[in-house]
């Protein structure tokens, strides 16, 4: 089952592709580095969670702001996080990375949703007028909540019976993950007042991630043609 | 119209030094025994280290433009600080300012005015009783804070230079030290740091040149050793570690509108009604407040209407923000 996701999104000439030497065996993928990965993933909201009630560092003078920041950090970190699967899967020569992808999608969409989550009930305390204003006139906030509202049908269909229903339109559904994380930097970047630093670095590995694809689509054509 | 007493405010209640403590220590401290804080000094181990090393100031109390409203938690006020000199994130004057030596100091005073040069800082305050004035203090980041300051109305110390007819503004300028200040040494910013008023704005009684907060010397994130306050402005008019006051017959140049033109302007005046170009001006967050209060409204002129809106009449402020 394994090798037949694999040579659906593989190519043929990635380097080290028939390699299986060092691969951990399903077994192991299911319960030892899966969970192990899924703890990471968490720990980042754990820590926020335990600041929250005083573990540590609290969430310091102005809480709200914090918890907006943070989240919205790892959101788009675990979004370039999820883009990046593919590369170093087909680089690396390990197929098996690609189970990890639709985990790293999933907590995207748990941070980037509780980002905005937390916009609307602990910065605007549900204030709806506002909250539309916000939406409409402020290019940056609208392009999060289009960002956060892409990624929605995503984590809907990410299950494997969506994906089997789905077929060859699931694939293509799915690469709404680009518009996404382009939006999603946008918005970083235009939130920033001054220092552009950050959110140019994010900007980089993303056009990296996807500068890889485009490299690939264009030199398995000319390689075909 | 620049004497006239505020109708309204009535004189602050001032809590005593002991009782200066913050929020969520108090939190931890309850977690930990409360029984232990009913015995203490009220005066919380970090908040000694943290302030221990500033002087003492003598300072009269009462002032009838202090307001009311319960004062931010000191350590709120030391630790969350725009102050770009330092860096760019609120933690970092906090964390980042320890090698900055705000003494001593002295200020050059310059250009319209009979009196000009280069003085002493105890001179320029020393002939002058330092107030308590217990402003709002609102962020253009849509946050505010209640901070009891300790300071000289800047008029007064204005007159003793006599400026000229000439002068119409007043331009003032921050320290440059890329050796105590890190945040200096990436060119985020222009440094100096410069800010200006109006003549009347510089005169106005609230307009205040601060040498403390809490009845101690200012720490260095939040200015030392002398800063302005101007508290129907948005928070980055009132600039911090000031070496040059200057009086204009023209606008001087103020850094965050050379830096964002459209984003501010020279005036940044408080004013719900004229929003930032990528945020809402019409609430505020208190800091402090914690994770469920709601945001407040923002006033205008940040609640100081009635004392500074005769200066800008005939002012379109949609137009000058």
């Amino acid at each position: 089952m394994k090798a037949s996701i694999c040579a659906k999104t593989s190519s043929a000439f990635a380097p080290g592709y028939y390699s299986v030497i060092g691969m951990p065996t399903q077994r192991q993928i299911r319960y030892g580095i899966k969970p192990l990965v899924f703890l990471l993933c968490a720990l980042p909201l754990l820590s926020l969670i335990g600041r929250a009630f005083g573990f540590g560092d609290d969430l310091g003078p102005n809480p709200v702001e914090t918890l907006q920041d943070v989240l919205g950090e790892w959101g788009l970190r675990f979004l370039l996080a999820t883009l990046a699967v593919t590369p170093l899967r087909l680089l690396l020569g390990k197929p098996w990375l690609g189970q990890f992808r639709r985990m790293l999608g999933l907590f995207a969409f748990t941070y980037a949703g509780l980002h905005f989550a937390n916009y609307l009930v602990l910065d605007q305390s549900l204030d709806l007028a506002t909250i539309v204003e916000d939406i409409v006139e402020r290019p940056f906030i609208t392009v999060g909540f289009v960002a956060v509202v892409t990624m929605v049908p995503l984590a809907i269909t990410s299950t494997a019976g969506w994906r089997r229903r789905l077929g060859k339109r699931w694939n293509a559904l799915h690469r709404l993950v680009y518009p996404a994380a382009i939006l999603a930097c946008w918005h970083f970047w235009w939130q920033v007042k001054k220092d552009i630093t950050e959110p140019l670095i994010y900007a980089a590995i993303l056009a990296a991630l996807l500068g890889y694809r485009i490299w690939r689509h264009v030199s398995q054509k000319t390689q075909s043609a | 119209m620049l004497i006239n007493k505020p109708p309204g405010i009535r004189p602050s209640e001032i809590t005593p030094e002991s009782v200066f403590r913050n929020r969520r220590q108090l939190l931890r401290a309850a977690g930990l025994g409360g029984a232990g804080l009913l015995l203490g000094t009220g005066c919380s181990a970090e908040e000694s280290e943290a302030s221990g090393a500033l002087k003492s100031l003598d300072v009269v109390k009462g002032s009838s433009f202090s307001t009311d409203e319960p004062m931010t938690d000191y350590e709120d006020i030391t630790s969350y600080n725009n102050f770009y000199e330092f860096g760019l994130d609120k933690s970092d004057p906090a964390r980042l300012s320890g090698d900055f030596k705000p003494r001593p100091w002295s200020v050059e005073i310059a250009g319209e005015a009979a009196k000009t040069g280069v003085f002493d800082l105890d001179d320029i305050i020393g002939p002058h009783p330092i107030e308590e004035r217990i402003y709002r203090l609102r962020c253009v980041e849509a946050w505010s804070m209640v901070v009891p300051w300790n300071g000289i109305p800047l008029g007064d110390i204005i007159k003793r230079f006599e400026p000229t007819s000439r002068a119409k503004y007043v331009a003032f300028e921050t320290v440059v030290r890329p050796s105590e200040m890190p945040g200096q040494r990436r060119g985020v910013l222009d440094f100096p740091y410069v800010e200006g008023l109006t003549m009347a704005e510089a005169m106005h009684p609230l307009t205040l040149l601060a040498v403390g907060l809490y009845g101690r010397e200012l720490p260095n994130q939040n200015g030392a050793p002398l800063r302005l306050v101007v508290p129907w402005k948005y928070g980055f008019k009132s600039i911090k570690s000031i070496v040059k006051i200057s009086f204009t017959e023209t606008e001087p140049p103020t850094t965050w509108s050379l830096s964002a033109p459209r984003e501010y302007g020279f005036y940044a005046n408080v004013n719900p009604e004229v929003d930032h170009p990528r945020w809402s001006q019409a609430k505020e967050r208190a800091i402090g407040g914690g994770v469920f209060s709601p945001k407040k409204p923002t006033l205008m002129f940040n609640g100081y209407a009635e004392q500074v809106a005769s200066l800008y009449e005939g002012l379109d402020l949609r137009k000058n923000f």
